[in-house]
């Protein structure tokens, strides 16, 4: 009996082609737009959550100078008011794991005719752990080549690229670089990062020992003074004590009393990565709720295409019941018809939704996740959708009373 | 003891109009025995067809009681109505009320899947039945590419299809032309032979003759009855 009416409802769909098109076509595009909005808004989480976790985890930078204020430096000079003794300073500290003077600047290389302008970032061995950055090739420095100075430097894939060919014919492990017209003999090459949540480009970066890169690189205003300095927590639970205790251990050892401006600003970059990360699950969740009003649209539309259906075939339903067919049988019939629409429309949409969530990705390059839980989701919705939109009009005819609706011209 | 099929007790029926109440059928009283073929006839707006609608359980009298094969329909659930009107009743329309979309086939099969028959069992009866109605040949057509009385030939077969014990019938012949009238009125005459109880609603004489008792409505009460006549004498009179 339920195949009878499924064939049935079939047959009532195909009767009247173009308008079962243009009332799925609503449907089709309810459902398209969430699984693609989804697909945008998963993708663009899962790119924020790399980032983050590319950055390494429970992290915090201490920056020279005094905290912004509403967006502009205060101004007291060039000078960075940090130095490798403040950094040796906080290894001490309760809960900190990893500490790592940073300083940087830019810098011009040269391999064979190849020219680059990259980032050069001096640190110590320990940064490397920190950011949880490993090599692809080679070997990173140790303590001795800070200690020591040598000029030693760990390239990113992009300078690799742009200094030794697209190809990999070239091992650039060994080979001697010029930065800044001072020769440097390759150490090893960086993992690939991809870009921070700002979108600028990790790999275009050099990394060398702090100590070359003071003394060798970029001059020096005040010996041993560095711009930054990354400390590392041991875990989520300790980052506020963490953060307070850097912020009194700093002021103590620059003098700097309370109530007045510091010369430096510590920053929680796990906090920043987090927000941006629920700006992304907040955006996602946006973008999927304003296509749920699309799918809302497509429902009313089944209603109101089910309700002129069923006012066209009131004596269709007369003559049913005259020759026995129950309440629920109508029911049945007109709520199969509308989920029936709802369905082939949902696997459409569907359809088109992945479509364009690939088509998204190879021309804008930006990532897209089509999870089996959005089409899942989309089918589900779609399917209740063409039960709740559905049942008011398969109602309406199952209580028709038969001999009024025989009567029916 | 011969058993009733239906039996009407003080029956009213009144439509509710913009104007008040309308009453239609007035005191309606009659007993039809099983196997008996009554013809109703009467004047225009007499009542008849009202009066056939709630005899098919279509409608529900104001007042009065309808037994229904020892079974009064006042007190059954609307499931069990709807079971009465795919097993127990084959009603036949004036305007023959045929699926414009289903196939013949399909339609004479349409009660069967409201009584839960298996799709095999539902086209091997229907297609018996439209044989039975000389329409094997136009199974598969729609019921568009068939003349009126080839329609109500299906319209007959759907009807019968669930082995009803009681047809009825509002103007079987009223749209048919009086050559296909008589070959309608066969296919009757043949099924009350059968033992069908039939009941038929005719403006014309001739058709009326065909049945064993006549019945005259004039305006909402039944003037004039021929009278049950017992099955045993049936046989006496028209064999
Ligand atoms: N739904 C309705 N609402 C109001 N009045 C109705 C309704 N149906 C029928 N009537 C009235 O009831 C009366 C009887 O109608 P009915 O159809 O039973 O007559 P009939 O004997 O079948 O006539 P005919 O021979 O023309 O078919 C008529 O006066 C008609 O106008
Ligand atoms: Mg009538």
């Amino acid at each position: 009996m339920f195949s009878a009416m499924l064939g049935e409802a079939w047959h009532a769909m195909g009767a009247n082609r173009l308008r079962t098109f243009l009332t799925m076509l609503g449907m089709v595009i309810g459902v398209g737009a969430v699984v693609l909005m989804m697909a945008i808004g998963q993708g663009a989480e899962a790119s924020v959550k790399r980032s983050i976790s590319a950055m390494g985890s429970h992290l915090f930078v201490v920056l020279s100078g005094p905290p912004r204020m509403g967006g502009a430096r205060t101004a007291t000079g060039n000078a960075p008011s940090l130095n490798v003794r403040d950094a040796n300073a906080i290894v001490e500290l309760y809960g900190v794991v990893g500490v790592a003077p940073v300083t940087m600047g830019k810098g011009q290389v040269v391999y064979a005719s190849n020219n680059w302008n990259t980032d050069i970032i001096g640190t110590t061995a320990e940064y490397m752990d920190i950011r949880g950055w490993g090599l692809s090739a080679g070997y990173p420095f140790s303590t001795s080549d800070t200690r020591s100075a040598t000029r030693v430097a760990l390239l990113g894939k992009t300078v690799v690229q742009n200094l030794f060919g697209e190809e990999d014919d070239v091992d650039p492990i060994g080979k001697t670089i010029r930065i800044n017209q001072r020769p440097f003999v390759v150490l090893g090459v960086l993992d690939s990062k991809g870009q921070t949540l700002d979108g600028r480009d990790q790999d275009d970066t050099i990394i060398v020992p702090l100590t070359t890169a003071q003394r060798k690189l970029f001059g020096n205003q005040l010996p041993g003074t560095v711009r930054q300095i990354m400390v590392q927590a041991e875990s989520d639970n300790v980052m506020s004590m963490v953060e307070d205790a850097l912020n009194s251990l700093l002021n103590q050892r620059h003098n700097i009393r309370e109530g007045a401006d510091s010369d430096f600003s510590v920053r929680n970059l796990t906090a920043i990565a987090n927000s941006a990360a629920e700006t992304a699950r907040t955006m996602s969740l946006l973008l999927g709720a304003i296509a749920s009003v699309s799918l809302l649209v497509g429902g009313i539309g089944i209603m109101n295409i089910m309700l002129v259906s069923v006012t066209e075939r009131t004596r269709e339903i007369g003559i049913r019941m005259a020759i026995g067919a129950r309440e629920r049988d109508i029911l049945m019939q007109f709520l199969l018809e509308a989920i029936m629409i709802s369905i082939v429309g949902c696997l459409i949409g569907i359809a088109i939704g992945v479509t364009g969530a690939v088509l998204v990705s190879v021309f804008t390059q930006a990532e897209v996740i089509v999870s089996s839980a959005s089409v899942l989701i989309a089918f589900s919705v779609a399917a209740s959708i063409g039960v709740f939109f559905g049942f008011y009009p398969a109602r309406k005819a199952a209580r028709l009373n038969p001999i009024e609706a025989l009567r029916y011209q | 003891m011969q058993q009733s099929v239906i039996e009407v007790n003080h029956l009213y029926k009144a439509y509710q109009t913009a104007a008040g109440d309308f009453p239609v059928l007035k005191d309606v009283n009659l007993q039809v025995l099983s196997g008996d073929y009554v013809a109703i006839m009467g004047p225009s707006g007499s009542g008849k067809s009202t009066f056939m609608n709630i005899l098919g359980c279509l409608d529900m009298p104001t007042a009065g009681s309808y037994v229904l094969d020892g079974y009064a329909v006042a007190t059954m659930a609307a499931d069990q109505v709807a079971k009465v009107r795919n097993q127990t009743i084959g009603f036949v329309f004036q305007g023959f009320n045929l699926l414009a979309r289903a196939s013949l086939l399909d339609n004479v099969a349409l009660p069967l899947v409201y009584a839960g028959v298996s799709k095999e069992a539902r086209h091997a009866r229907a297609s018996l039945l439209l044989e039975k109605v000389g329409l094997s040949k136009h199974m598969h057509s729609h019921p568009n590419q068939i003349s009126g009385g080839q329609q109500q030939r299906v319209a007959i077969a759907r009807a019968l299809v669930n082995q009803p014990r009681l047809i009825l019938a509002d103007e079987p012949t009223g749209n048919l032309d009086s050559t296909t009238s008589e070959e309608i009125m066969a296919i009757f005459d043949g099924l009350n032979q059968e033992g069908i109880t039939i009941v038929l609603v005719t403006h014309e004489t001739d058709i009326a003759e065909h049945a064993k008792r006549q019945v005259r409505f004039l305006d909402g009460r039944i003037v004039q009855d021929t009278g049950a006549v017992a099955s045993t004498e049936i046989g006496h009179d028209h064999v």
